[in-house]
């Protein structure tokens, strides 16, 4: 399988904190890949690194071949080009309306007329529910929409590889299945690979190919492979522990007792 | 260049072939939806439209963008539309698509007559007048609370908050005053010398400083350093909804938030006031021994005696009600923020605007109860 992404021997560190150590993965074309791992473990400083945000202290980022940070500005800015970032906290832009928002990466990166954007801005909100709301601002939203919209705003220009933070987090279970479902069909239908940072178990084993499970403790990697297959497979009690939500598996309580 | 990626093909009958082939994605751009309804208006019996697709056919959302268009016009002039020729995936995607939903309008949007318009700038000055006063209300009432010492608000904060507003500001306080001093010392040598009357620059510089210079230029120094800084402070959290988190708390973000600051600026703008005061009369004195060349032992006992005392009060209670204005200026444009980027900015803004015009009203007005009480 072609890699997009190839991560080499990634260190996440802030100043002299060290997060993660040692990351080694790649990222399929065409898959959705999943980094799960409890709360404050590093996936948002991970995808951070790979969106470019943060540079890394060591270790590379691939995209299609081409390491991103070893490489100028402008090859960063080409790769970017072809990211859409879904940000934790929806991170719309505050004076503009959510039209405006959507509109704005076309307007700057597209060749289309200004009608054209503008049905095509309505289209993308459509797919988020959100085809009424062009005309509101951020600040009159709900979280859950802000998230929605922000979601609208990554796929505006239609990117070949989708970063999704929390995509799921604040929205009702439901609006989580839709989202779950649109997904999929970004990936079947218009051929995007998708990167998820989330611990939501139902969209973990419902969408993900592939997954990488993060471990605060010892600031490391602990399983790879595909959700499903480490639920399986899994020896490791953390990794059980994490895809079962605590409930490790019955013969294992039998064993231990 | 649409030309080359859209023809059109009648060999069937009642039937409007498009064939598409090249690059149709968002990048390189679409042909309008324009050119497809031109041939529909020339030939009116089409019944159908199908698409073929050449191999080299590319294309993304923008192209299911202008499909949805087609289809909505063309089942108005109850044409069908086939999408066999097309890639499977176009059909799913435009099933997921969903119907194009009704536009909400927002509150704010609804449009008004001129008049109407000039109505509610008149209830909003009202509303404005009542919510200011009630937000002093409040400061007052946190500050009944501060003296019978029931209030919560972080001692840390507080001293943090009287070292901005207070040290930090030496540098830039110092600089002004001195170079005020040195400009009022210029003007009046140009007049005093017609005379052989320098001597009285003393007086003139002594008494301008203390009595309402350097109350001036330190309120207007503050209200664009700290009242704005108070502001955007005060807007931030409130976009954050560090606010809401404070109210749900069950503490009151006036006596939190606000009363320390208006507290310690109230505390600091008297003193910073002296200090200005102090620096423009040696900034008139370095000017006047060293480049207009009076003694300095005689400069020195005329600016001493041109000071009164009811001059230097005069110049602490200048500061004393700009040091009011400035922090209530400040606090209040921040605690009225809007939720977005731009509220900030315009929070920022007016807080300094209103500051400063408060502050030459209120100058205007205690010179002239100055003069009718004949101090
Ligand atoms: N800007 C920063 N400076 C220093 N440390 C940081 C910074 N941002 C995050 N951290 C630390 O890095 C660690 C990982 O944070 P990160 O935001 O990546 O967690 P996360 O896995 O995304 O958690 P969550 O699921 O809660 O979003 C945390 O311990 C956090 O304290
Ligand atoms: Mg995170």
């Amino acid at each position: 399988m072609e890699a997009v992404i190839e991560v080499k021997n990634l260190d996440l560190v802030y100043d002299d904190f060290v997060v993660m150590r040692g990351l080694n993965f790649n990222v399929n074309k065409g898959e959705i890949f999943i980094i799960m791992g409890g709360s404050g473990c590093g996936k948002t400083t991970l995808l951070k690194a790979m969106i470019g945000l943060n540079p890394p202290q060591k270790g590379k980022v691939l995209y299609a071949g081409v390491s991103f940070w070893d490489g100028d500005e402008q090859g960063r800015q080409n790769i970017m080009r072809r990211f859409g970032v879904l940000y934790q906290g929806g991170a719309l832009w505050s004076s503009l309306t959510l039209g405006e928002n959507v509109a704005l990466p076309l307007q700057l990166y597209s060749n289309l007329s200004g009608l054209q954007i503008q049905d095509l801005t309505l289209l993308k909100l459509g797919l988020v529910g959100l085809g009424g709301y062009a005309d509101f601002y951020p600040a009159e939203l709900s979280g859950g929409m802000r998230k929605r919209a922000g979601l609208a705003r990554a796929i505006a220009l239609d990117p070949d590889i989708i970063f999704f933070d929390e995509p799921s987090a604040g929205l009702d279970p439901l609006s989580a299945k839709m989202l779950d479902d649109l997904i999929l069909e970004l990936r079947d239908n218009l051929g995007a690979t998708i990167v998820v940072v989330t611990h939501e178990l139902a969209s973990i084993f419902t969408v993900g190919d592939n997954a990488i499970l993060l471990d605060a403790d010892s600031k490391a990697a602990i399983a790879q492979g595909s959700p499903k297959y480490l639920l399986a497979n899994s020896k490791d009690p953390r990794v059980i522990k994490f895809l079962t939500r605590g409930k490790s598996k019955e013969p294992e309580n039998e064993k231990s007792q | 260049m649409s030309s080359e990626k859209l023809s059109f093909d009648y060999s069937k009958s009642k039937t409007l072939q498009l064939k598409l082939s090249g690059d149709w994605q968002l990048s390189a751009g679409l042909p309008s939806v324009n050119e497809v309804l031109a041939q529909l208006d020339s030939h009116a019996d089409i019944t159908e439209i199908s698409f073929v697709a050449s191999q080299d056919f590319k294309w993304d959302s923008a192209f299911i963008s202008l499909l949805l268009k087609l289809s909505s016009i063309s089942k108005q002039k109850n044409i069908r539309i086939t999408v066999q020729g097309l890639p499977p995936q176009v059909e799913k995607l435009l099933k997921l698509t969903p119907a194009q939903a009704e536009k909400i309008i927002p509150h704010k949007i609804i449009e008004e007559s001129f008049l109407d318009g000039i109505g509610s700038r008149v209830i909003e000055v009202k509303v404005t007048i009542f919510s200011l006063l009630n937000f002093l209300g409040d400061i007052v009432l946190a500050f009944k609370r501060l003296a019978c010492g029931q209030v919560f608000f972080r001692k840390d904060d507080f001293f943090a908050i009287v070292q901005r507003c207070g040290i930090d500001a030496l540098g830039l306080v110092s600089l002004i005053s001195i170079l005020v001093g040195i400009i009022l010392a210029f003007i009046g040598a140009i007049q005093l010398k017609l005379f052989g009357a320098q001597i009285y620059i003393a007086d003139i510089v002594g008494i301008a400083m203390v009595r309402v210079m350097g109350a001036i230029m330190t309120a207007i120094l503050m209200a664009g350093r700290t009242g704005a800084s108070f502001a955007a402070e005060l807007g931030i959290m409130q976009v954050n909804e560090e606010i809401d988190a404070l109210k749900t708390l069950g503490v009151s973000p006036v006596e939190f938030l606000i009363m320390p600051r208006v507290l310690a600026l109230v505390m600091m703008m008297p003193l910073l006031t002296i200090y200005a005061d102090l620096m423009g009369i040696i900034g008139g004195f370095v000017i006047s021994t060293g480049v207009l060349g009076l003694n300095p032992v005689e400069y020195s006992n005329h600016t001493i005696t041109a000071i009164k005392l009811s001059n230097l009060w005069l110049g602490l209670i200048h500061s004393f009600v700009f040091g009011i204005i400035i922090a209530v200026a400040g606090c209040y444009r921040g605690m009225q923020c809007k939720r977005s980027s731009v509220g900030v900015g315009e929070a920022t803004t007016s807080a300094v605007v209103t500051a400063i015009t408060a502050i030459v009203i209120a100058t205007a007005i205690i010179t002239f109860v100055c003069q009718i009480i004949g101090v």
